[in-house]
């Protein structure tokens, strides 16, 4: 083995890493989302996608979603320090694989061409829940919801049939049956 | 009509009700409401001093020698951003500090205004939490959260930046109701299972070892009173890591003296072999595991620490308690009376061979160096100094580098809060301001800084604040032209490639410290030494001792880079004695 030349230690074994969905309570304060992303980027954490709105208005709530992946130890640290922050109200933690938990994205597409290769692309994004938005003689913009990789996937597919410009928000996610999150 | 106050007087009403009586700061624009309205408050004295960095780090070790938070005055701009590195340095070792600053009026903010500065976006990541004042009406609550947030769980900094406009404006005050004492208390989340689960590993153990750290000190006196009766209860070997020191006496023979990278021989080994590690209010640092993959691999790990994000977090552990250290270890306590009324006999037998085991490091004696009659060895000047100052109830701080790692290894403490120094950040320049902060809380007791000429330079101005209050700090200067420790890695890993850390050019700290008012001293052999040391001990201002060391001598034992705890390796003393060459020192 070299000589190591550095004070520190030298990086251990790389552990397998898992995606993970990281709900996020906050007060709707000024500089809340600069403090949580400013973790994740402060502390190596990734972000896959980021989802932000307040949904208590009385109550200033705002509910951060985040998908990021990491080994186990860095998904409780994520965890255990966004408990830490002063305006976090609770964290909840899903697997991406977990069947109890319903994870949705949201797309715009926009595609301009003829009618006959527009319909093609609006057939095929009709099994994910499709809503024609608008409508002019030569283009049309579809709302789609689903997974992340199905949009990825429909994204590329639907190039050849004049999609122009997607829009596309990170995932929310929300826990199957009557169970709440506390 | 009920009394209207402004946001400068309600500052002050809110200090004065958090029982502030030392606020350390420096004026400027943005400040002047809050500095103007000073001379209406008699019980708030403030402290100028020199530089806001300087002011930081002298609020540190007055909380630190105190266990009350320290708190900062600074301007903007520049004012705010002098103090991140005091705030940085708090946050990694866990020091309450409420930092008030100074800033442009709401009006202004965004326009990049004359010392202007996004204060709390800067200083977010180096504080629990921080708040812009926006509303004149929000600021007594706020500054009163800063104080809870600053001072319960583990402490650390906080940071309010108020506008200068908001400062002017006014509005009613209510009256400040005090929670009661709740600190660590109400972050406590363990139960009697774990409790017993400890007791029950506890009983089991035939090589444990407790390994504590400034968690300890932080929850307060008490808690090292009731971890000294765990410790004598038990009969298990005890190691602290740097912040820990005082915590546990020091000379006692259950004390394996520091761990980690400077740490003793016996402390690393009785690490690594051990088979039950009982971590308090620690955190597993890199200076202390060394690599981690080999860290202590046949133990059963207990973690307590009020921190639930430092539990698993570098090392993953079989029992974690969260909890304040004073609450856990009183419960421990009483449950290992309780069900094991005999364990220090029981566990005498049990344990006698690891003792022995450490007998044998212990006899390896890691501290010792090789003396000399022409120079003054650095380790003898520590030790000489703690002769001389042990029957006094002494605080220490220090600066950062080899003088640091000397004081903790030869410096025995009996009590905590004596013992002041940057251990997470290792902050260059902390020990002189760090110094005046705590003899302003204690003006009785004697408070040494033991500094390097490099580290000492960086702060020097804060000898200004020293004379100025009649501060009678003694600034003990292990003076060898080097950046001692720089030099040592560079010795050791870069083939004596002494590249920028040699000091020329160093002024005269003798002549420096008379222009400054105070007292200088110089020692340059060590037969003067003890004459010199006891002339600044009969000085009763500041003084700063310039004590000429041998420029050569290392930092040992250590644990080099990337190596386990049983790969130390041991001074020049010992290598003579098992008869291997100087060449052998460099083959690290």
């Amino acid at each position: 083995m070299p000589k190591s030349k550095s004070a520190y230690s030298v990086a251990g074994r790389k552990e397998k890493l898992d995606t993970h969905i990281i709900v996020v309570w906050v007060d709707n304060e000024a500089g809340v989302l600069a403090r949580v992303v400013g973790l994740f980027s402060g502390r190596g954490y990734n972000i896959e996608s980021l989802a932000v709105a307040e949904i208590d208005q009385k109550l200033n709530i705002s509910r951060i979603t985040i998908v990021t992946t990491g080994t186990p130890q860095v998904v409780d640290q994520i965890k255990l320090q966004l408990k830490k922050l002063v305006p976090v109200h609770k964290v909840a933690d899903f697997k991406r694989e977990d069947k109890n938990v319903i994870f949705k994205e949201m797309a715009l597409f926009k595609f301009v061409g003829t009618n006959g290769k527009i319909d093609k692309a609006i057939n095929a994004c009709k099994k994910y829940n499709a809503v024609i938005l608008d409508t002019t003689n030569r283009s049309k913009v579809v709302q789609i919801t689903a997974l992340r990789r199905e949009i990825d996937k429909m994204a590329n597919n639907l190039k050849k049939y004049g999609l122009i410009s997607i829009s596309r928000t990170g995932a929310v996610a929300m826990t199957r049956g009557e169970k709440v999150f506390k | 009509m009920p009394k209207l106050f402004s946001g400068a007087e309600i500052v002050f009403k809110c200090l004065e009700d958090q029982d502030v009586s030392h606020i350390f700061g420096y004026p400027g624009g943005a400040v002047l409401p809050i500095y103007d309205e000073l001379k209406n408050h008699n019980t708030v004295k403030h402290i100028l001093v020199r530089h806001e960095q300087g002011a930081g780090h002298a609020a540190e070790g007055y909380a630190r020698s105190t266990g009350k938070p320290g708190v900062v005055l600074v301007t903007s701009g520049p004012g705010a951003t002098n103090v991140v590195t005091a705030l940085t340095d708090a946050y990694m070792d866990s020091v309450p500090l409420v930092c008030i600053s100074g800033q442009v009026p709401t009006h202004l903010i965004g326009t990049d205004a004359f010392q202007e500065c996004d204060t709390t976006g800067i200083t977010r990541p180096c504080t629990k939490h921080n708040w812009l004042v926006k509303d004149i009406n929000d600021l007594a609550e706020i500054m009163h959260k800063a104080f809870e947030v600053a001072t319960t769980g583990r402490p650390g900094p906080v940071l309010v930046d108020i506008p200068k406009d908001i400062q002017f404006q006014k509005t009613l005050y209510k009256k400040f109701k005090r929670k009661s004492k709740s600190n660590g208390a109400s972050h406590n989340n363990f139960s009697q299972d774990n409790i017993d689960e400890l007791v029950h590993l506890m009983s089991k153990a035939t090589k444990p070892i407790f390994y504590t750290g400034g968690g300890v000190i932080n929850s307060g006196p008490k808690a090292s009173e009731l971890l000294r009766e765990l410790v004598y209860t038990t009969g298990f070997p005890i190691t602290t890591t740097l912040q820990g020191l005082g915590s546990f006496p020091g000379d006692d023979n259950q004390f394996l003296g520091m761990l980690g990278m400077h740490g003793t021989y016996e402390a690393n080994n009785a690490m690594y072999e051990c088979d039950l590690m009982i971590n308090i209010g620690a955190r597993f640092d890199d200076r202390i595991t060394g690599k981690i993959d080999e860290f202590s691999p046949k133990s059963k790990k207990v973690h307590i620490d009020i921190d639930p994000s430092s539990i698993n977090k570098n090392v993953k552990v079989d029992l974690a308690i969260v909890g304040d250290v004073k609450s856990v270890i009183t419960s421990t306590l009483k449950t290992l009376k309780k069900s094991k009324p005999n364990f220090i006999k029981s566990n005498k037998q049990k344990t006698s061979k690891w003792w022995e085991r450490i007998q044998k490091w212990r006899s390896k004696r890691s501290l010792d160096y090789i003396g000399s009659e022409e120079t003054i060895k650095p380790q003898y000047a520590i030790e000489r100094l703690y002769e001389l100052t042990k029957d006094k109830d002494t605080f220490i701080t220090t600066e950062v580098g080899q003088h640091q790692m000397w004081a903790a290894q030869h410096y025995k403490f009996n009590k905590p809060n004596r013992w002041m120094t940057s251990g997470g950040l290792g902050t260059m320049g902390y020990g002189l301001p760090a110094a005046v902060g705590v003899q302003i809380a204690h003006p009785q007791k004697l408070v040494i800084d033991i500094a390097g000429e490099a580290s000492v330079l960086m702060t020097m101005q804060e000898m200004s604040t020293a004379v100025q209050y009649s501060l009678p700090i003694k600034i003990f200067i292990l003076n060898n032209e080097y950046m001692g420790m720089v030099r040592q890695w560079q010795e050791l890993l870069h083939d004596k490639n002494y590249s920028e850390s040699y000091t020329a050019a160093l002024p005269d700290f003798v002549q420096m410290a008379e222009a400054y008012g105070c007292v200088g001293i110089r020692a340059k052999t060590p037969e003067e030494l003890d004459d010199k040391i006891i002339e600044m001990l009969n000085t009763d201002r500041p003084v700063i001792f310039d004590c000429l060391v041998d420029k050569q001598e290392n930092c040992f034992p250590m644990i080099p880079s990337g190596k386990p705890h049983n790969q130390m390796i041991l001074g020049p003393k010992d290598k003579k004695e098992n008869k291997i060459t100087g060449k052998g020192r460099t083959l690290v």
